[in-house]
């Protein structure tokens, strides 16, 4: 598949801006600043970013727990992001719904789901809506190999499926469900093979590799919009931190967890796009400064902004 | 006026609704060439096509998760969930995601979703199939629940519940959609706001409050008494449970002294004393009895007709209650 330069690159600048967003979390939940609990997406960012750089500002995303990279590749602002991380009232959700609630329906992000497996049928609804409606949007539903054991899955993908609806399903397969490994909660090699269950594409994909996410992500956004039908892709990948901040992840052998960082996805796209000769060195750097530079913004924004009046809270209910 | 019953009016305010806005749509189990578990929405498939009137499979978390997907993408759902009993099994959907998007997402969102399920007991269903869930449900903010007891409320609620931006759960007591009496409903087009209830009989000595299936049963304990006691009593239909009229219950109360809640659900966390703890602490000083409720014992409904009818509150607890009372 040629991909344009500019295509490469934004994938190469949207990684890194993730990585930045989510390393800076990282350190203002261990400073307080943040409240609550944080799921980052550090290790996983090829996936979102190659099946999400397939869309159009009206497609749609549902996201998970462990959303702010979906966030960022589908365009959130990350000043706002972290402003709702941070629980103040200029963020997103004007400080009532945090890292695992943000959502943005200006961009197309439906939202993210604190509840396992709850975003598969809300996309598959999306899906329903743009076909009666005429559209040819595309929605993709992230979430993770945990969900996949959740009845809503079936349930969802079975009924995207009998109605021929415009949504990719795609697993985040990081091998674990908090402490559970996908080894004793699947009896089966891929997630992707339950596809065939529903008499649908099901796709396996190196998902520490953005090019490939992005080929396999290509064909199944290029047959839901032309009305062919959903498809199940099941990206490998793995997380590089704990579950959430704060969880240590003593339950996952370190070996595995060192022959999956130096797979890390940035590394090697980054190695690719050298030798692709679309990047140099100086421009990863300049890159990689720029993002670093968006993330000081972000944080400063955040920290300057208000938090909400208590009495607020009674608000935003009811339309 | 012409008459019609429950059923028809059900299926006339779909109806009216689907060619009123075409982004309507009904998703559900049977809802195509069944035309619902009674057949109250009849041939509307034909009329609106399978897209917009779409039957389902066994799904109902997905019934109701794709409904929430399409309502915050610019649809207006309808789904229709049978019986209340099986909300059960797309609690999540209810609880965790339509109710609370709007708020998570910091009010950015609308949620114009309707759903109606059957409830109530009186059909020999036993407890999977009969359930009042009403108090169970009220517990949830950002939900609105509406509970008709006769034709013309039933048509008029359902339409504006269509219409209104927040998800809705559409109660039908099986009784009423079953065999329940006709009501003068006019040809043409009304709405019955929710949030107001209506006073179904006016009275002077006791105010109760009744819901579905309760209201007939209300109404005839008044006949009863006032023919045989002249008691008077004053019989409150709050037709929504949320948002509740508080108001018509209290100046009600301050006119009778007396309050009797007389609903059928289980009388633990319900509906009933919902409207008697909010009667005690605003309307105490109205009161020259202590209040009442006269619900279902807190067990599930049984089977058959010699224990369901013990299950089920009768006219006679009514009116025992009343007289210990006064």
């Amino acid at each position: 598949m040629a991909i344009q330069k500019e295509k490469l690159l934004w994938m190469f600048r949207t990684m890194v801006r993730i990585r930045r967003f989510e390393e800076r979390v990282v350190r203002e939940f261990a400073d307080g600043n943040i409240p609550g609990s944080v799921h980052v997406y550090i290790g996983e960012e090829a996936v979102a970013t190659g099946a999400i750089a397939h869309l159009k500002k009206e497609d749609y995303i549902m996201s998970t727990h462990r959303g702010h990279g979906h966030l960022i590749a589908k365009g959130g602002e990350t000043d706002k992001m972290m402003a709702e991380l941070f629980a103040k009232k200029t963020g997103y959700c004007l400080g009532k719904g945090g890292s695992m609630h943000i959502a943005n329906l200006d961009i197309g992000m439906l939202g993210a789901a604190g509840i396992v497996g709850s975003g598969i049928p809300i996309a598959t609804g999306a899906g329903l809506s743009a076909k009666m409606r005429g559209t040819d949007q595309v929605t993709l539903s992230f979430f993770g190999d945990g969900a996949s054991n959740i009845g809503r899955f079936h349930e969802a993908i079975n009924l995207a499926s009998v109605w021929s609806l415009p949504v990719v399903y795609i697993c985040e397969n990081n091998l674990w469900a908090v402490s559970v490994p996908t080894s004793t909660s699947l009896n089966i090699p891929n997630i992707a093979d339950r596809a065939a269950g529903y008499g649908i594409p099901g796709v396996v994909v190196d998902g520490m590799d953005v090019l490939a996410v992005y080929e396999a992500a290509g064909e199944a956004v290029a047959r839901a919009r032309k009305g062919q039908g959903p498809t199940l892709i099941e990206a490998k990948t793995y997380r590089f931190r704990g579950h959430f901040e704060g969880d240590s992840g003593t339950y996952r052998p370190q070996e595995e967890i060192d022959r999956w960082k130096k797979r890390d996805p940035i590394d090697l796209y980054r190695e690719k796009l050298l030798e692709m000769k679309v990047l140099t060195r100086k421009q990863a750097e300049e890159i990689d400064k720029e993002a670093l530079a968006e993330m000081d913004k972000a944080i400063k924004f955040a920290l300057e902004s208000p938090f909400p009046e208590p009495e607020e809270t009674l608000e935003n209910v009811y339309t | 006026m012409r008459e019609i019953n429950f059923r028809q009016a059900i299926g006339e305010a779909l109806d009216e609704e689907m060619a009123r806005d075409p982004t309507t749509f009904i998703i559900g189990e049977d809802v195509g060439k069944m035309g619902g578990l009674m057949g109250e929405i009849g041939g509307l498939y034909l009329k609106y096509g399978t897209d917009r009137v779409r039957d389902t499979p066994l799904s109902e978390a997905a019934i109701l998760g794709a409904a929430i997907g399409a309502a915050i993408t610019g649809l207006r759902p309808i789904a229709r969930m049978r019986f209340a009993d099986f909300l059960g099994v797309a609690w999540d959907e209810i609880m965790n995601q339509m109710t609370k998007m709007k708020y998570m997402f910091g009010g950015k969102i609308k949620m114009p979703l309707t759903m109606d399920a059957l409830c109530g007991a009186g059909r020999r269903s036993a407890a999977q199939h009969s359930q009042s869930i009403e108090g169970m449900m009220m517990h949830i903010p950002g939900l609105k629940i509406v509970l008709p007891s006769n034709a013309y409320d039933a048509k008029g609620l359902l339409k504006t519940a269509i219409r209104d931006d927040n998800p809705v759960i559409f109660f039908e007591h099986k009784l009423l959609m079953w065999a329940g009496p006709k009501s003068e409903v006019p040809e043409e087009e009304y709405l019955i706001p929710l949030g107001r209830a209506d006073i179904k009989r006016e009275g002077t000595d006791v105010t109760v409050v009744a819901t579905a299936a309760m209201v007939t049963r209300a109404l005839n304990a008044a006949e009863r008494l006032h023919k045989e006691k002249g008691i008077s009593l004053e019989v409150i239909d709050p037709r929504t449970i949320v948002p509740f009229d508080k108001e018509t219950v209290l100046n009600s109360v301050k006119k009778t002294g007396h309050l009797v809640v007389f609903t059928e659900e289980c009388q633990t966390g319900s509906f009933a004393g919902e409207v008697a703890a909010i009667v005690a602490d605003e309307g105490f000083d109205y009161l020259d009895a202590p209040i009442k409720r006269v619900n279902a014992p807190d067990t599930p409904v049984p089977y058959g007709i010699i224990l369901e009818d013990y299950w089920i509150p009768s006219e006679a607890k009514l009116i025992k209650t009343i007289n210990e009372i006064l």
